[in-house]
């Protein structure tokens, strides 16, 4: 017997959640893949005090768990009598780290970035050699080739790639719900001790998950034809007669 | 004028001298071919006059502007200043034997692309430009199509279209027919033959002993690291001095 009634009365609460899901993600890949394009450069950098510290970065981000690195962030750092002394102090950016969105959306987004910057250091050093001597032979400076040339072909290169991160970060997101927040699974989580119906509760917010993922993953293969096509055989360059 | 002379250029690779002084000088109009077995040099010649590698000594002059050299600490020359370097490498544009065109670009972005954004030529002039010499190099039509999706006789015409969208003082062709299948050879050597008649200067390594012959206004030929004999084509294949000439033609003239 399924319990119906947790569709019909909880919609609302699970249409909050996914807005603060879709938000958490959203966010927090934007700003992850901001601050990642500039730093594959420099993890690409043959000078290890340049490529030294990114690579230390990641190796922290992708070497634990992202449930750790949130409990951290949320719980760990309110220990510490510097960071009270902070809050006290109302300082607005600190503040950021007493309130779960912000912590979840910073740790989401360092995560994030992370990985991306492995994502975009692999495409960028996959750049062909010829095409790097090409663009030295015209006269190109450094920075003319790495924004034209470079980081063009490697943005594309990763796409495929990238499109997993991004389903990767909107499933991480469901780790908000340990630190208080209301998002897609914090809210089948209401639902299931609201109605003690909990094969209900998660197969509702799974199948969201399910059709938000299916979403991208029809919009990467639009994204694939459009900045791949260099990539693809020819048959796909002709039109129909 | 002259347009490039390079004096007494050294080049080593550890303990191998590829390059042992080797000179040369290109008026308006020459087509000078450099021809020899592979190891040479002649390529290693050619990718240091536009620094793609690093003489060990030597002088190079561009258009009558001599390259500003320093010594480096592993004894390689560096160049004293990027920017001058960067600008007198758009007066050389150089055709490499892979075509190395830039995979994410069309046909024609790829020929606008240096024009637009190392000449700072506006993206009109630049697209004219382009189709202009697209069109000369007769692929004019595949102006939208993705190097990849090209054969590779007309990628080397497109490769040919962007170092001309340049419009340097001289043209660089590294082995530019070695990687193409030989019925699509024709195609490539026909267009550097108008080339070479419209009196453009162009430096060409070659294997192409009917190039050499029939197009150069002077051949050189380069046997480990030296110049073993140079001059005009009719002297260098029609009255060969030099033996390892001799031995290296007869393998190579079927």
């Amino acid at each position: 017997m399924i319990e119906w009634s947790l569709f019909s009365e909880s919609w609302p609460q699970y249409a909050a959640g996914l807005w603060l899901t879709l938000q958490l993600t959203v966010f927090a890949l934007a700003a992850g893949l901001v601050c990642a394009i500039p730093l594959a450069v420099l993890r690409v950098s043959p000078n290890p005090w340049v490529h030294g510290p990114v690579w230390l970065y990641g190796y922290f981000f992708r070497g634990t768990p992202m449930l750790v690195q949130l409990l951290l962030m949320y719980y760990g750092l309110g220990q510490f009598e510097w960071m009270q002394a902070q809050w006290a102090d109302g300082n607005r950016f600190w503040l950021v780290l007493r309130d779960p969105y912000g912590c979840a959306l910073l740790t989401f987004a360092l995560n994030t970035c992370a990985y991306t910057i492995e994502i975009l250091a692999g495409a960028l050093r996959a750049t062909p050699h010829g095409e790097i001597e090409a663009a030295r032979a015209c006269g190109m400076s450094r920075f003319t080739m790495l924004r034209r040339i470079l980081l063009p072909g490697a943005l594309r290169r990763a796409l495929p790639a990238y499109s997993n991160e991004i389903i990767f970060m909107l499933h991480g997101t469901a780790i908000a719900s340990t630190i208080t927040l209301v998002d897609l699974t914090g809210a089948a989580r209401n639902a299931y001790s609201q109605f003690f119906a909990p094969f209900e509760a998660f197969v509702f917010a799974g199948l969201i998950y399910l059709a938000l993922t299916f979403a991208l993953v029809g919009l990467f293969r639009l994204a694939e034809r459009r900045w791949l096509a260099h990539l693809q055989p020819r048959k796909a360059l002709h039109k129909p007669a | 004028m002259t347009q490039l002379s390079v004096e007494n250029l050294h080049k080593r690779y550890g303990d191998h001298e590829v390059l042992k002084g080797v000179s040369l000088a290109a008026e308006a109009g020459d087509v000078i071919t450099l021809i020899g077995s592979s190891g040479s040099g002649k390529s290693t010649f050619l990718r240091c006059i536009n620094f793609l590698e690093q003489p060990d000594a030597g002088r190079i002059q561009v258009a009558g502007e001599e390259i500003r050299l320093v010594a480096g600490k592993n004894g390689h020359l560096r160049v004293a200043d990027a920017k001058q370097l960067q600008r007198l490498r758009t007066r050389l544009a150089m055709v490499f034997q892979h075509f190395n065109l830039w995979a994410h670009m069309t046909v024609l972005e790829n020929v606008t692309e240096a024009p637009v954004h190392v000449l700072g030529v506006s993206r009109r002039e630049a697209r004219e430009r382009a189709l202009a010499y697209l069109d000369k190099v007769g692929i004019a039509q595949c102006r939208d199509s993705y190097p990849v999706h090209l054969s590779g006789g007309q990628q080397q015409r497109v490769a040919i279209a962007r170092a001309l969208a340049m419009e340097p003082a001289v043209l660089l062709f590294d082995e530019p027919t070695s990687a193409l299948d030989p019925e699509l050879v024709g195609d490539v050597l026909k267009v550097m033959r108008g080339l070479a008649q419209e009196g453009r200067t162009m430096i060409v390594v070659t294997h192409e002993m009917g190039f050499a012959r029939e197009v150069s206004s002077k051949v050189m030929f380069l046997h480990q690291g030296v110049v073993e004999e140079e001059g005009l084509p009719a002297e260098v294949f029609g009255n060969t001095r030099s033996e390892r000439l001799r031995q290296f033609l007869s393998g190579n003239l079927k």
